[in-house]
């Protein structure tokens, strides 16, 4: 970390564990729920929303000085959207297939309220360079926690990985299916990314007392 | 018919909280009583009714490919489509800020319930994404996208009242330390949401009795293993695809 002061690596390292977006501060919960049941998928987002506010709170730290505070979310609201769609575009172009399961996801990294957020809380007060380091904290805090979820769902849901079966072949009884094995079809369901977040932030507050609610 | 189908399916089937996780953020954040989490839905219903239809309107005479015609054929291979995303935004912010301005002067009563709840509502994801739901599944008349809008927006306000009703009482029960607030809120969402899956049945009554007809076909003892196990192989895959569809 030479190239960073204490503090400035802090602005990474903490949205990691104890101040990570989506378990600590509840923001953008949306995604990591809804994409999460294949791990492509959830790494694809991550990488999206890294790049989204990553640039974006370098462009409203740039322009923090000239943003009327009245119309203030106007024009965050166009500086993601504009970033928003170079994503779309590019996922398009490059993984179309991916970017029909991501469908109205991708659109909606411009609501999720970990970028506005950010804006608010970080970008409209420092400069640039902290607000890069911030932003990319920040998405990769939430990151970490789109891929653990993506992890687990697909794995014990259909028993692959990034699409490639780890556990063995269901069909021809190879590797864990040998032993009676059998995939948890229910993992893959909406309901059960709601039920493994509540997991993760269970085990994160029974880890660290101080971050435990009164109620 | 078509109409109370939709409305049905928006409310119950495809609830915006539970099979598609919009508006959690503020699903989450304002559902500690019950009297602010009614506040917060009924705005919800309210925009969701006001900018699903204009945004309809907006995708099917500007965005869309083709949608220009009306200015002229020279117009006919425009596609807009890229541009919805920013479109769509822009309307509901605008829109929500209009509705502020006239319910507070027409209504003070209205915009002291609502109103605090409006600008937070331009950034709750559960309104766009009834725009860009709207877009992709293909809404096909004005009439069916108010009735989407509206739909949906019941759905949400449904979620967060039962939530917040399950919050209040849920304060009283000895939960583990570590899973007070944010972390019950989360497991609770997810075993409504098992609940909410029941209504699926709701529509499909069609293809179950397809189902079963299938099933009858078995024929000899020592194939019926392989035919119960392809069918296993084939309902994994349903439901894998069932859920995709609906994510």
């Amino acid at each position: 970390m030479g190239l960073l002061s204490k503090k400035d690596a802090k602005l990474i390292t903490d949205p990691f564990a104890d101040n990570n977006p989506i378990t600590i501060q509840v923001l953008g919960i949306c995604s990591a729920l809804a994409i999460t049941a294949e791990l492509k998928a959830s790494l694809v987002m991550s990488i999206s929303v890294l790049f989204v506010l990553g640039v974006g709170n370098v462009v409203i730290s740039l322009m923090r000085n000239i943003i009327p505070s009245k119309i203030r979310i106007i024009v965050q609201l166009i500086v993601v959207a504009t970033l928003v769609i170079i994503v779309d575009l590019v996922l398009k172009a490059f993984a179309y297939e991916l970017s029909k399961t991501l469908g109205a996801f991708i659109g909606l990294i411009i609501t999720n309220c970990i970028i506005m957020g950010r804006f608010e809380a970080f970008a409209l007060g420092n400069g640039p360079w902290r607000s890069f380091l911030d932003g990319i904290g920040n998405a990769l805090g939430y990151g970490v926690i789109l891929i653990i979820v993506g992890f687990f769902r697909e794995l014990l849901g259909a028993g692959t990985l990034f699409g490639i079966p780890v556990l063995g072949d269901p069909i021809e009884k190879t590797g864990l299916y040998a032993y009676g094995y059998e995939n948890n079809g229910f993992m893959l369901l909406a309901p059960m990314a709601l039920i493994v977040v509540g997991i993760i932030i269970w085990v994160q507050r029974s880890r660290n007392k101080a971050l435990i609610e009164e109620h | 018919m078509e109409h109370v189908e939709l409305f049905f399916k928006s409310i119950f089937i495809d609830n915006m909280v539970f099979a598609t996780f919009l508006g959690m953020c503020s699903y989450l954040a304002v559902s500690k009583k019950v009297s602010t989490a009614v506040g917060l839905g009924a705005a919800v219903i309210f925009v969701l009714a006001v900018t699903v239809p204009l945004n309809w309107l907006l995708d099917q005479y500007i965005l869309k490919e083709g949608a220009l015609t009306w200015l002229g054929p020279e117009y006919a291979e425009y596609d807009l489509s890229f541009l919805s995303f920013i479109m769509f935004i822009a309307t509901i912010a605008t829109m929500v800020q209009l509705v502020e301005i006239i319910v507070e002067k027409f209504s003070p009563s209205l915009y002291n319930s609502l109103g605090i709840f409006l600008p937070l509502i331009a950034v709750n994801c559960a309104i766009l994404g009834g725009s860009l739901f709207m877009q992709s599944r293909e809404i096909a008349t004005l009439g069916l996208a108010l009735n989407y809008g509206i739909g949906s927006g019941i759905g949400w306000f449904l979620a967060i009242v039962a939530i917040a009703a399950i919050r209040e009482k849920i304060r009283y029960s000895s939960v583990p330390p570590a899973l007070r607030g944010l972390g019950i809120t989360f497991i609770v969402t997810g075993l409504m949401a098992i609940g909410f899956m029941s209504f699926g049945g709701m529509l499909t009554g069609g293809d179950d009795a397809k189902k079963e007809e299938k099933k009858e076909v078995v024929i000899s003892e020592p194939v019926k293993e392989e035919v119960k196990e392809l069918q296993k192989e084939e309902d994994t895959k349903e439901i894998a695809e069932n859920t995709k569809e609906i994510e």
